[in-house]
Order: C-alpha cells, then sequence, then structure tokens
C-alpha cells in the first residue's frame, strides 16, 4: 500500500482521526518513558549533566528521515504528498530564540509539558496552561507580527538543496554529525557534576 | 530493576520508538507530528464561542476558526489526545504518577510554578510565530529536511543553552 494512506483514499477521514489518537499515544509514551516528563532531566543538556534530549531527539530525525527516503526509494510512499514545513526565515529564527528563551525558564517544550501534565506535574500542568495565554496573546497582537510572519517566505524549502547535494547524501551526513554528537555528549557528561534529581 | 520511578528507557531506544512513530505518522497521514497546533486550535475555538466576530475579523483566527472550520475536530487535536493517554499509560507502566511540582532542591514550590507559568507563555507565543514547536516545526521538520524545521531546531537548542546559563539557578 503506498503512503501516505490517508491520500491514497482507502481509509476515510473518521479513520485518519483514530489514527491520530493512536499515533499521539506512541508519541506520549516514548516522551513519558525516555524521561521527558522530568523538566530537571530535559533541562540537564543545557547543563551537561544529562544528554536524553539529544540522544533521543537525534536518533529520532535520523530513524525518521532515514524511513521515509527508504519507503520513498522502495515505492511505498510518496514523498510528494507528505505535508512538509514552509520555510519563512524571519519567523523561523524569532519564533525558534523565544521558544528558546521559554524553554530555558519553564524547562519544558509543549510536548512533554502535556507528557509531564499526564504523570501528575503540576509545574508541566502550570506551563502547558501558560501556553494557552501566549498563544492568545500572539494571535490577538498578530497585526504587529504580521510583516514578520510572512517574510523571508521560501516555500516548502528542503535543507539538502541549499548545500546543493541529494536528500541521501544529506541524511548520510546528518547520521555521521549525530554520532558525533552523541559521543561528544558522553564525554561531557562523563566530566560534568552528577546532579541528583 | 528498581520500581520507583526512576527507570526511564535507553534513550536510543526512546528515539528509535519516537522516531518510528513519527514515520508512521507521515505513512499513514501525510504529516507529522505535533503539540503546539491544538492549543492554537483551543485558544481560536474557544474565542470564537465567544466573540465570533472577533474571529471573523481576525487575519489570524479566520484562518482556524469561523466558517467552515472545525478548530476542535482536528487531526492535531485528537493526536494531542492521544499524548496524553500514552504518556498515562507510561507513567502506570514505570511507576511514576505522582501529583507533585518538580524543582530543584535550592528553590521553592512557588518560584518553580512563576517560571513554569511564564516559561509557557513565551514558548506558547513563540509557537505561533514559527507555525510550530518543537515535535511540529523542528523534529517533524528535520524529517522531512524542511530547511524551516531545521533552522527552528537550532534556534531553539542554540538560544535555550545561552538562556538556561541565565536562569541557572533555577536549575542548579
Amino acid at each position: 500500500m503506498i503512503g501516505p494512506i490517508v491520500s491514497s483514499g482507502l481509509i476515510s477521514p473518521a479513520w485518519d482521526n483514530i489514527f491520530a489518537v493512536l499515533l499521539g499515544m506512541g508519541f506520549g509514551f516514548a516522551l513519558e518513558s525516555s524521561g521527558f516528563s522530568s523538566s530537571r532531566k530535559i533541562i540537564g543538556t543545557f547543563f551537561g549533566y544529562d544528554f536524553v534530549v539529544v540522544k533521543v531527539f537525534f536518533t529520532a530525525a535520523i530513524v525518521s528521515s532515514l524511513g521515509l527516503l527508504y519507503l520513498s526509494s522502495l515505492g511505498l510512499l510518496d514523498y510528494s504528498q507528505l505535508y512538509i514545513q514552509p520555510t519563512f526565515l524571519a519567523s523561523a529564527i524569532f519564533g525558534g530564540i523565544i521558544m528558546g528563551i521559554g524553554f530555558a525558564m519553564g524547562g519544558f517544550c509543549p510536548g512533554t509539558s502535556l507528557c509531564a501534565a499526564a504523570v501528575g506535574r503540576i509545574d508541566g500542568l502550570i506551563f502547558f496552561g501558560g501556553m494557552f495565554i501566549g498563544v492568545f496573546l500572539f494571535s490577538e497582537s498578530f497585526p504587529l507580527f504580521e510583516k514578520m510572519y510572512y517574510s523571508g517566505s521560501m516555500g516548502a524549502k528542503m535543507i539538502n538543496s541549499v548545500f546543493g547535494i541529494s536528500p541521501e547524501l544529506f541524511t548520510f551526513l546528518l547520521v555521521l554529525m549525530a554520532i558525533g554528537m552523541f559521543w561528544g555528549a558522553g564525554w561531557i557528561q562523563n566530566r560534568v557534576k552528577k546532579i541528583e534529581y | 530493576m528498581k520500581y520507583d520511578g526512576s527507570n526511564y528507557l535507553n534513550p536510543y531506544l526512546g528515539g528509535v520508538i519516537l522516531g518510528t512513530v513519527l514515520l508512521l505518522s507521515f505513512y499513514i497521514s501525510g504529516r507529522g507530528l505535533g503539540a503546539s497546533g491544538a492549543v492554537k486550535n483551543t485558544v481560536a475555538a474557544t474565542v470564537n464561542v465567544i466573540a465570533p466576530r472577533h474571529v471573523e475579523e481576525s487575519a489570524y483566527y479566520s484562518q482556524f476558526a469561523g466558517g467552515e472550520h472545525s478548530p476542535m475536530s482536528n487531526w492535531l487535536v485528537y493526536e494531542v489526545l492521544g499524548v496524553l493517554a500514552g504518556a498515562f499509560l507510561s507513567g502506570i507502566l514505570f511507576n511514576r504518577l505522582k501529583l507533585k511540582v518538580e524543582h530543584s532542591p535550592k528553590i521553592t514550590s512557588r518560584r518553580r510554578l512563576l517560571f513554569a507559568l511564564l516559561g509557557g507563555l513565551i514558548f506558547g507565543f513563540g509557537t505561533q510565530l514559527a507555525r510550530g514547536c518543537t515535535s511540529g516545526a523542528a523534529l517533524s521538520g528535520m524529517a522531512v529536511l524542511s530547511l524551516g524545521g531545521y533552522i527552528t531546531m537550532v534556534a531553539i537548542f542554540g538560544t535555550a543553552f545561552g538562556a538556561a546559563w541565565i536562569f541557572r539557578k533555577n536549575w542548579i
């Protein structure tokens, strides 16, 4: 069956929502069981005492990137049907910077705060609640940011095309880079004072 | 194996599971995983109930709510309900279900909660500007080699490294 299955018309939109719940469950399980319901474990990456975020995040990026390319080359997936996050330079950079500040203050990102709330972490629940206020403030002040929101539009640009290389070569380089990072993370972690949490 | 909530999966195994779920998401639904989108839809739907005219006139809300949109019956909303359930099941399995405020022993719970609220607020604001969060924009973007996904990922982690140092008294 050639993916994405939903676009093939073999399953109804109602089934797509059921798959959404199941995929979400896998997502939540993977995050919580890896330790992402603990803000002190997550934040360890930034102080060098626990690199679980780097290890999980980049392993997932490699597995999914490689998997999509393999499925596509085997003819099992129509890559052109996938939703590729469009690139808007200014908002990607400034939005990312703002998120980085919120990350360092709150110790969570949206998905992990939800996982923390699910296992009873009140700080996770409060972070998640704070997001609603932030989203509301952005939506209400949208006219102020509208220009930045749409500036630097590059469409569904793929990163390999920036370097003029194939998706396969880029992904191979990503794997090498990630292995280097995993090794570096282990090296640093062995030299940083342990923190009890 | 201790059964006191301190057990976690090997991070590489956790990453393989997460990557496989993300891969399945693209294979089945043609899209990646997200978290902030559900918050956006909930906010837009709530404002639409209270002030439908305002939603209609807003260049932002009107993209998701009002008119033909049904923001609460949306893939992202169902997916996020699943996240809650999946994390809860993992919490049962690893014996981590406990009502508490997690914080460094050097700060009070009150301070932790204040920073969690502010952090969530700021992060939430950023998710709308960048059209997605760490999962929806960064991770899912990276899976399909989106340039924007990579840029957002570098901006989030790069800034957080610097900002964590500023807020270090809250953590270490």
